[in-house]
């Protein structure tokens, strides 16, 4: 490998607080391997990552899981992420909040809400994140995110189950006050993998959900906005994941672990180091992780010769690895692939299953339960 | 919603989730918006910095072209396709 690509700065950290959560969402991006609350960084520590992030040249911080709400001092966290002037997003299922501690989040400088919902109807909801009652927790913590004064963006993961409901998961979101909306088409990593043949819709399932939501852009123009992350697998080009690799932010587990994307760990022999042992900037610069694909010099054929390689950095890296075995080879997703035959051919089985009816799901509950809550 | 920027006495605001930052470490001004982060020039600073939930977009251009003795009309309408383009991403209020 050639001399370290200088990197800019990041703009954001996406802080996993913890990997506890009460719900078993089938696509959840956590790792296989969940880290356990007694490995989990202390109040002390995190407050310290987030200090340094901001010298970093941070803009953005992401508190998230897991479910954030977890943990007891995330007060305290959003407290100090504001005194050294970091922007803070909690990202949330809703369930651990109540209406007083949404309200002592926004006291505390909170400063934007992301509340995942996983169907606009209360039962399919319910059974996709595997916990009865969570749309009614939902809608409530949903009320009090708005009576609160805090600006709402609902987040919801499309797959199979729910793709027929997309435009109305936009039309809740705007009843629920929400400003803005993000339509994720669901990405296979972590539990989205195991969970894929289940997940996946069809290429003309996809294709419909995506044209009613584009649509919608302007039904709603001025009262939401939406993002909208559409499906890769049935793409021509991959997607630039990340914005590149070590590029524009980074992660840290609970465990206190820097890495470049929630998936990173998945591709194995590189080294990532701890916040425990280095501080951000190293881990940022000088982490042989981090570095690992940074720039171009690491491409192969046909990524290296192409004239997009600045454009979509060959894709994502994990999915690369996932999907061919080899983290330098070209995102199989990308038709010039020569793997690229994978992908058709899991696309096309989601057509086939299609007609098997209601999914099964392995609930990452099911195979080793997470600690509660509280 | 884009219209009224249009009309007379809107007072525009910056809404909670968004805040003006200068970034000392990059030497820009910038604006946050959830998932978002825009880098606004000189003039927009000076627009923005005058969104303070009280003053009406007319009063906000009088101060503009009296600071810096510029030409009404124009920074008229700077403010207005500023503040009417912000507001359709819903990064202001109007």
């Amino acid at each position: 490998m050639n001399a370290p690509v200088k990197a800019l700065n990041p703009v954001g950290l996406l802080a996993e607080l913890t990997h506890r959560c009460p719900l078993g969402c089938p696509y959840c991006s956590n790792p296989l391997e969940l880290e356990s609350r007694t490995t989990e960084i202390d109040t002390e520590t995190w407050n310290r990552v987030f200090s340094e992030a901001a010298a970093l040249g941070v803009l953005h911080a992401h508190l998230s899981g897991g479910e954030p709400a977890a943990r007891r001092d995330l007060q305290e966290i959003v407290a100090h992420c504001a005194s050294v002037g970091l922007y803070t997003n909690l990202i949330t299922s809703g369930i651990g909040l109540t209406q007083e501690r949404v309200k002592a989040l926004a006291d505390a400088g909170l400063d934007h809400v992301q509340l995942s919902i996983q169907d606009s109807e209360a039962a399919s909801c319910d059974r996709i994140s595997g916990y009865p009652g969570a749309f009614q927790r939902k809608m409530a913590a949903a009320k009090w995110v708005i009576e609160a004064g805090l600006p709402l963006t609902v987040n919801a993961v499309i797959h199979r189950a729910n793709v027929a409901r997309a435009g109305e998961m936009v039309r809740l979101s705007v009843a629920l006050g929400a400003r803005r909306v993000e339509i994720a088409h669901t990405q296979y990593y972590g539990w989205g993998i195991v969970n894929r043949a289940a997940l996946m819709p069809t290429e003309a399932q996809a294709a419909a959900a995506i044209a009613e939501v584009e649509a919608l852009r302007e039904t709603y123009a001025g009262v939401i906005v939406i993002d909208h992350v559409v499906p890769d697998y049935h793409a021509r080009y991959p997607k630039a994941c990340m914005g590149g690799w070590a590029k524009r932010t980074l992660n840290v587990t609970p465990s206190g672990k820097g890495l470049p994307c929630h998936a990173a760990e998945s591709i194995p022999g590189l080294d990532f180091w701890n916040v425990r042992d280095h501080s951000l900037e190293d881990i940022w610069f000088r982490s042989p992780g981090f570095n690992a694909f940074r720039g171009t010099a690491w491409m192969k054929e046909p990524c290296r010769s192409c004239e997009r390689k600045d454009v979509d950095y060959g894709g994502c890296r994990c999915q690369a690895f996932a999907l061919t075995g080899d983290a330098c080879a070209a995102d199989p997703v990308c038709h010039l692939s020569p793997h690229h035959d994978k992908v058709t051919a899991i696309a096309q089985h989601a057509a086939e299953e299609d007609a098997a009816g209601e999914p099964t799901y392995v609930y990452r509950a099911a195979v080793k339960a997470p600690l509660p809550a509280e | 919603m884009s219209e009224m920027a249009q009309t007379s006495g809107v007072i525009p605001r910056l809404p909670r989730g968004v805040r003006l930052k200068r970034d000392e470490m990059r030497g820009e001004w910038l604006l946050l918006a959830p998932e978002r982060v825009v880098k606004v020039d000189a003039i927009a600073v000076a627009i923005l910095e005058r969104c303070d939930g009280a003053a009406t977009i007319e009063s906000i251009v009088d101060d503009l072209a009296a600071t810096y003795a510029a030409d009404r009309t124009r920074i008229d309408a700077d403010v207005r396709a500023l503040l009417n383009g912000l507001a359709a991403k819903r990064m202001v209020d109007l």
